[in-house]
């Protein structure tokens, strides 16, 4: 699975995009995130208010009870600011 | 039609190669964002624009066909830049041609409102002493933008 960060969730996790292997007991977003906070301080502070995280999965917006499988391309972003 | 690229644009050069030869077109509207140097009370000195490629195009796309499903368009066009720009750079290009004035103006504004919801792009200001800091979402944006949400349940 690719995981993409942009702007301040990206400075925050130092990382741009990942690789990683899905665990078997992830299947949600929310279960995603969780398992990201438990791998690092980084990813605890880009993820402490998720009230301020959007999340795209294969580039469209989703809600974190969404189900995801190996392969999808999962994207974490602050509120869009373009315009 | 829809374009993300670094580059400026040139205003009349679009909206004479938008229109074409369609002398059915009677009315369009123009939109155009630019870089403003205040901020809240700070003056700033640069602002990033940074995206996600693929998503961008395909946001821009849908907003531009749901444009299109809702008015009568002769034609559009959506322009966004990225990368470093400075005060007064343009940002932002929206088009809307109509053989009516009505349409015209209601969608290139519609356009604006959705694209500034739901458009992945974040700005980073910069200012001159070097500090800088990413622009923070704002909520009269989401509202602007669910107006369309209530007019289109009330049609």
């Amino acid at each position: 699975m690719k995981l993409i960060y942009f702007a301040w969730v990206r400075e925050k996790t130092g990382i741009s995009e990942e690789d990683i292997n899905l665990p078997s007991e992830v299947s949600t977003v929310s279960q995603l995130v969780e398992w990201l906070i438990n791998r690092g301080d980084n990813y605890q502070s880009a993820f402490a208010d998720l009230k301020v995280i959007k999340v795209a999965v294969n580039q469209d917006y989703v809600s974190f009870d969404t189900s995801i499988k190996d392969g999808d391309e999962v994207a974490f972003f602050p509120p869009v600011t373009g315009g | 039609m829809i374009r993300v690229q670094q580059e400026d644009f040139d205003v009349g050069q679009e909206i004479k190669s938008l229109r074409g030869n369609d002398t059915g077109i009677g009315g369009i509207c123009t939109f155009i964002g630019t870089v403003r140097e205040l901020t809240s009370d700070k003056a700033i000195s640069s602002m990033t624009l940074e995206h996600y490629p693929g998503m961008t195009e395909k946001a821009l796309g849908d907003i531009e066909i749901e444009a299109n499903a809702r008015w009568s368009l002769s034609g559009s066009l959506i322009i966004h830049r990225y990368g470093k720009l400075e005060p007064g750079d343009q940002i932002v290009l929206v088009v809307t041609a109509s053989p009516h004035r009505e349409a015209a103006f209601e969608a290139c504004q519609f356009l604006m409102d959705w694209l500034k919801t739901k458009a992945p792009f974040w700005k980073l200001e910069e200012n001159k002493s070097g500090d800088h800091g990413w622009v923070d979402a704002n909520s009269s944006d989401d509202v602007a933008a669910n107006r369309w949400n209530e007019a289109k349940n009330k049609g």
